[in-house]
């Protein structure tokens, strides 16, 4: 398991935690701001093109740019690497 | 007590890290367990309704660790998360883990970054606030100690200020700020003759971390930075101060004598002029080197009058 | 109720509880039987440094005595007095210090009751009726973290939807009522009765650990805060 970011203006946190599924990563999103469904789904897509099968992650969205939600999902990816977590 | 730490390693600012990277920082490496962490999903149930965003641990990272090789149960508040603020949750799993630190008879170390009682949840959040305070009076009748570390954002106010004032010892920072109104409110109600929000230096001349520091308010004052906190934190717990009555007996005594010794002041300035600190005006300007140096002659102490 | 009344009912062979500043002290022999401490906060005042430190400086003189007396404390006040002398002299460690003077107290064995006959705020009310062991009220009482305009404004919602909400759950609108839900009041007296000897009904109830949080739960007003804190201890138990 793993955890990063805060729920503040800009801001999202992303919980990460192992499934036994090996062949999908489920993604949920849980966010106040309306209309930017598109958005999620590409910058979605381009994260799990690397590979993150086994995952599901939880997102709280504070209204965080795209920016800052890869850079989110990469921190915890690595995170995720130490087989500890 | 204890001396801020100078340090040449990088430094890692308190007041910029999250709630999470202070307890990573501030104690033993490896050693903290967190109780209801996020993956327990425990969010509030109240601020849906205010169409507004969860966070898995409603703001608060409680759980047991060691600090400095001392068991002890630690929380966290994330300043960042609605200003730090006590909803139901948040304000329960401090409940609890003040009612298991005296089950346990461990101590406690709260990392305080609170605006006071979160507004959506007001009733529940005051009320936690309350038993917070209980919980406290608790754990210390029984002998342990509870730390409080105040650098934060959101800084220590409301409910939050007071609970710091129920704590055995607490260790502040340059940013930290203490207080039970906050200058918004003040401004709100009284004006802004009375209190003026915008004026940065007069509101860290009224309750930031170096006047509460000169006047007994806080016990150790540290670098923004979280070793020094962490080696504060461990000196702290060295010592051990039960609550009885003859400890409030002697903290009435020290707050009788602050009202009649500084009770005129209308600036924090003129407290420290009336301390004796030489060249008061140069107090906001100083590093903690320095400045500990030029007051540790003159503070006040709280030390077992708290 | 004013005070006067007030203590005319709880004292009817009389007491010497006096008002100065909005400030209560003295004592009594409740309903003529039971001598209390009295000590509280009328007039709808605000509670400052100055009010905090004297009336600490009571429940610490009955604390030194060496009958175990029930404190009694009447509540009739307003938030903690927002200024910049309270600020600045630390109202924090006074309000703290007046709370930890109550607790400890019953600690030592005196019971402490709050009166709640009027409104209470914020900080003020942390450090007077909510840190007695048990808090009563009579009806009309106007506990409160914030009103609701200040509330709007903080929250930016528009009044009447807040309005609208408060009616859907008691978490975060002012009033006895939701208080009363959330666990904070143990009981609402009736004021057409004899109001001492509910007081003294109250009085005569051993005092129990904190349990405002499991009722709460029963009354519905905060569903889960009960649960949170029983499960952490559990959790850290088995840690």
């Amino acid at each position: 398991m793993a955890i990063v970011g805060v729920v503040a203006s800009g801001n999202l946190e992303a919980l990460f935690e192992r499934t036994d599924d090996e062949s999908a990563c489920r993604v949920e999103v849980s966010t106040a701001a309306h209309g930017f469904q598109p958005l999620w789904e590409a910058v979605l897509r381009d994260f799990v093109a690397r590979g993150t099968g086994g995952l599901r992650i939880s997102i709280n969205d504070g209204g965080a740019r795209p920016d800052m939600v890869a850079l989110r999902l990469a921190q915890g990816l690595r995170l995720m690497q130490d087989p500890e977590a | 007590m204890s001396q801020a730490a100078t340090t040449t390693q990088r430094r890692v600012s308190w007041f910029e890290a999250t709630a999470r990277q202070r307890l990573a920082a501030l104690l033993d490496p490896g050693s903290f367990t967190e109780f209801l962490g996020p993956a327990a999903r425990e969010i509030s149930p109240h601020l849906a309704l205010f169409g507004l965003p969860a966070q898995f641990d409603d703001g608060i990272v409680i759980g047991q660790a060691k600090l400095g090789g001392h068991e002890v149960f630690a929380a966290a508040q994330e300043g960042r998360f609605m200003g730090g603020a006590f909803g139901e949750v948040h304000g329960a799993k401090l409940v609890g883990l003040l009612r298991a630190a005296k089950a346990a008879s461990r101590d406690a170390v709260l990392l305080l970054d609170t605006g006071g009682v979160r507004l959506q949840e007001a009733n529940a959040g005051e009320l936690a606030i309350s038993e917070i305070i209980r919980a406290i009076v608790d754990l210390r009748a029984e002998g342990n100690s509870v730390i409080g570390l105040i650098g934060g954002r959101a800084g220590c106010f409301g409910g939050g200020g007071i609970i710091a004032g129920c704590c055995t010892r607490l260790i502040v920072s340059e940013p930290g700020r203490i207080s039970v109104s906050g200058p918004e409110v003040i401004e709100t109600n009284r004006g802004v003759e009375e209190f003026d929000s915008q004026d940065r230096a007069f509101v860290w001349r009224t309750m930031g971390g170096k006047h509460r520091y000169l006047t007994g308010g806080a016990d150790c004052f540290v670098d923004d930075d979280t070793t020094a906190f962490r080696a504060a934190a461990i000196e702290t717990l060295a010592g051990r101060t039960p609550l009885t009555v003859s400890v409030l007996e002697a903290e009435q005594a020290r707050l009788k004598a602050r009202l009649k010794r500084f009770g005129a002041a209308k600036d924090g300035s003129e407290v420290w002029q009336a301390l004796g600190v030489t060249n008061p005006a140069s107090v906001p300007g100083m590093d903690t080197e320095e400045f500990l140096n030029a007051t540790k002659a003159v503070r006040e102490s709280a030390d077992d009058a708290r | 109720m004013t005070h006067d009344k007030l203590l005319s009912k709880l004292f009817p062979a009389g007491h010497n509880v006096i008002v100065q500043d909005g400030l209560v002290f003295g004592g009594g022999t409740l309903g003529g039987s039971q001598p209390v401490h009295v000590i509280g906060v009328a007039e709808r005042s605000f509670l400052g440094v100055e009010g905090a430190i004297a009336l600490a400086e009571h429940v610490l003189s009955a604390v030194k005595g060496t009958a175990r007396h029930p404190i009694l404390v009447l509540v009739d006040s307003r938030s903690q007095r927002m200024s910049r002398h309270d600020e600045l002299m630390g109202l924090n460690e006074f309000l703290a210090h007046l709370a930890k003077c109550l607790l400890l107290a019953a600690a030592q064995g005196h019971r402490t009751v709050a009166l709640l006959y009027g409104g209470s705020a914020a900080g003020a009310f942390i450090a007077t009726a909510l840190a007695c062991d048990t808090l009563l009220a009579l009806p009309g009482a106007n506990p409160e973290v914030m009103d609701l305009p200040s509330i709007a404004r903080v929250t930016k919602l528009p009044l009447e939807k807040l309005q609208e909400m408060a009616a859907a759950t008691p978490v975060f609108a002012p009033g006895l009522e939701n208080f009363a839900q959330t666990g904070a009041v143990a009981q609402t007296l009736d004021p057409a009765g004899d109001l001492a000897a509910q007081v003294l009904e109250a009085l005569s109830l051993p005092p129990t650990l904190d349990e405002r949080d499991r009722l709460g739960a029963e009354r519905g007003g905060r569903p889960r805060a009960a649960e949170i804190a029983a499960r952490v201890c559990r959790e850290a138990k088995t840690a």
